[in-house]
């Protein structure tokens, strides 16, 4: 029995966030690579080996190469992927085998302050992800400046949705094997299926359906039309579908850590 | 720090039931018990980490379940459970901890050397904390428990597991701390620890207080001046000890017999009744606690 804990959030979870950017930055070196690597070898294997076989795609009206198609939806994959993986497996690892939360709890910090530092911190994981990955894309000429650099917030607000998401998942999992589940169930049919690597339009009715509830189609299509610069009134229910996707999964992300860790 | 009829459940077990103390300032004050006592589950609510059930928790004058941040500011927590960050080195971990209180990085700096030097840790600042034995990893927790300059430290169990060198280590640096006015709150089965660093203890046992004192009052009460082993004891004995009403203890293969008066018994004892040599010895801590909590395995 815990009884309801009103919540308790000041901007000292900025503390939570600086103790990870801390760690981060002894190994900045080696983080680097991924984001930067990444793009290189999809460009390379899809858009260089794959094209010859797909062509063309089209898109919105007009005709694109399937390189320059797909390279904003790899920003869009990396910024989930980097707020999910950071809540899930490392939030976990700090909160439960290196007890890195109890010992904030014995300070003046509140348990919302140091998830939502958690939270935030993924955020800003996906932020330096997609900076990177939009410099090593717009070396190939297939991003378009200075619209595109609206993808930088986006990759905060695309952050804090798969961060929470994340953070709920890691309040409710017995142990860090079962990850694997929302990992095979949720993330890998989003990053196939979200209009990643091919326009959801291709899709049966149905299959688009449950794609349009995936945060990812919505994230990979703004990261688009950025990229292009091409942008339409729809944007913005795409960008409220973000929203509201946060808005619910960041509140229950505190509701279940207070369950599972207040006692 | 003032606690009135503190009392924690989970679910339908009662973990805590009802307690009260006082630890006053600048005292020593422990919580002993068995395993599953509820020696942590108490501490724990005073530090804010658990909301209680029931009761009243002053901390400082100001009420946890309000003033929680402000009291949290001024309270020290060394954890049962080793909680140092891996990810960062001895000096980190407790400039980051500094942080986490808010203390601006200048002073955390010079605070976290002047703790390095007192836990003798100064020429492992830049170790990494997977590099410390295990002693090293528990002067360091109580450094950085004292981060914040605390009017209250609150130590669970600190030297569990801990080799005697470094037992010893930690209570001398405990000791001192005392000396210097600092309010202590500990938990411990180590009897031994209790009698040396305590002022006033509670034992406690199912989540009941069954005594509290200064611990030379509570052996005098409970056991006496001093206790009388003897090994293997026959009927003979058991009858003497039962026809005069001694107050005893029967092991089995062992009786033990609290005695008051100067070892006049003893001498007794051993002409008459022991062939395999009776122990006379001083009564300590663990005598009472023993009595009091039973010798049945609390797992």
């Amino acid at each position: 029995m815990t009884g309801r804990v009103p919540l308790r959030i000041s901007r000292r979870f900025l503390r939570v966030w600086q103790r990870n950017l801390k760690v981060y930055r002894k190994s900045w070196k080696v983080s680097f690579i991924p984001p930067f690597l990444e793009p290189l070898f999809y460009l390379i294997a899809f858009g260089v080996g794959l094209s010859g076989l797909v062509g063309n795609i089209h898109y919105q009206g007009s005709e694109i190469s399937y390189a320059r198609f797909i390279a904003p939806a790899l920003i869009g994959v990396s910024i989930m992927y980097n707020a999910f993986f950071e809540t899930t497996y490392a939030s976990f690892v700090r909160m439960y085998y290196q007890r890195t939360f109890d010992a904030m709890l014995a300070t003046p910090l509140s348990l919302e302050e140091v998830i939502t530092g958690e939270i935030v911190w993924g955020a800003t994981k996906s932020l330096i992800a997609a900076a990177i990955m939009m410099g090593v894309i717009s070396l190939f000429g297939f991003i378009r400046f200075p619209d595109s650099l609206l993808i930088l917030p986006l990759a905060v607000l695309g952050g804090i949705a798969f961060g929470s998401i994340g953070m709920f998942f890691t309040a409710i999992v017995d142990n860090i094997e079962i990850f694997n589940l929302p990992v095979f169930l949720f993330v890998t049919p989003m990053f196939l299926f979200s209009g990643t690597f091919f326009p959801i339009e291709n899709l049966p009715r149905w299959a688009q359906q449950i794609a349009l509830l995936f945060p990812l189609t919505h994230l990979a299509n703004l990261a688009r039309s950025f990229s292009f610069g091409k942008f339409s009134p729809s944007l913005l229910w795409e960008i409220s579908y973000l929203l509201i996707f946060s808005l619910i999964f960041f509140p229950l992300a505190l509701l279940k850590m207070q369950q599972r860790l207040i006692k | 720090m003032e606690a009135e009829n503190l009392l924690k459940r989970f679910g339908d077990f009662v973990a805590v039931n009802r307690i009260s103390f006082k630890v006053a300032t600048g005292e020593c004050f422990g919580i002993l018990g068995p395993n599953g006592a509820g020696k942590t589950t108490t501490v724990r609510m005073v530090y804010g980490f658990s909301p209680m059930t029931g009761g009243n928790l002053k901390v400082f004058g100001l009420d946890i379940s309000r003033d929680w941040r402000r009291i949290k500011a001024r309270i020290g927590v060394c954890q049962q459970e080793n909680s140092l960050d891996p990810d960062l080195t001895v000096l980190q971990n407790l400039e980051v901890f500094a942080r986490y209180f808010d203390i601006p990085k200048k002073v955390a700096r010079e605070k976290a050397m002047e703790l390095l030097v007192f836990i003798a840790l100064d020429h492992r600042r830049k170790a990494t904390v997977s590099e410390l034995s295990g002693g090293m990893m528990r002067r360091l927790v109580l450094a950085r428990a004292l981060i914040n300059e605390p009017d209250l430290l609150i130590l669970d169990e600190p030297t569990t597991g801990l080799d005697p060198q470094s037992r010893h280590q930690v209570w001398d640096r405990l000791e001192e701390l005392r000396e210097k006015g600092i309010s202590i709150l500990l938990t411990t089965h180590y009897m031994e620890e209790a009698s040396r660093l305590c002022d006033r203890l509670i034992i406690i046992d199912h989540g009941l207080i069954l005594v509290e004192g200064r611990p030379q009052e509570l052996i005098r009460q409970h056991v006496g001046r001093d206790v009388i082993e003897i090994p293997g004891p026959t009927q003979e004995l058991r009858s003497f000890v039962q026809a005069r009403q001694l107050p005893h203890e029967d092991l089995g293969h062992r009786l033990l017999v609290y005695s008051e008066d100067k070892g006049e018994l003893y001498q007794r004892m051993t002409r008459d009744f022991c062939k395999e040599g009776c122990v006379m010895r001083m009564a300590t801590l663990e005598d009472v606690f023993l009595k009091l909590t039973g010798r049945e395995l609390r797992e």
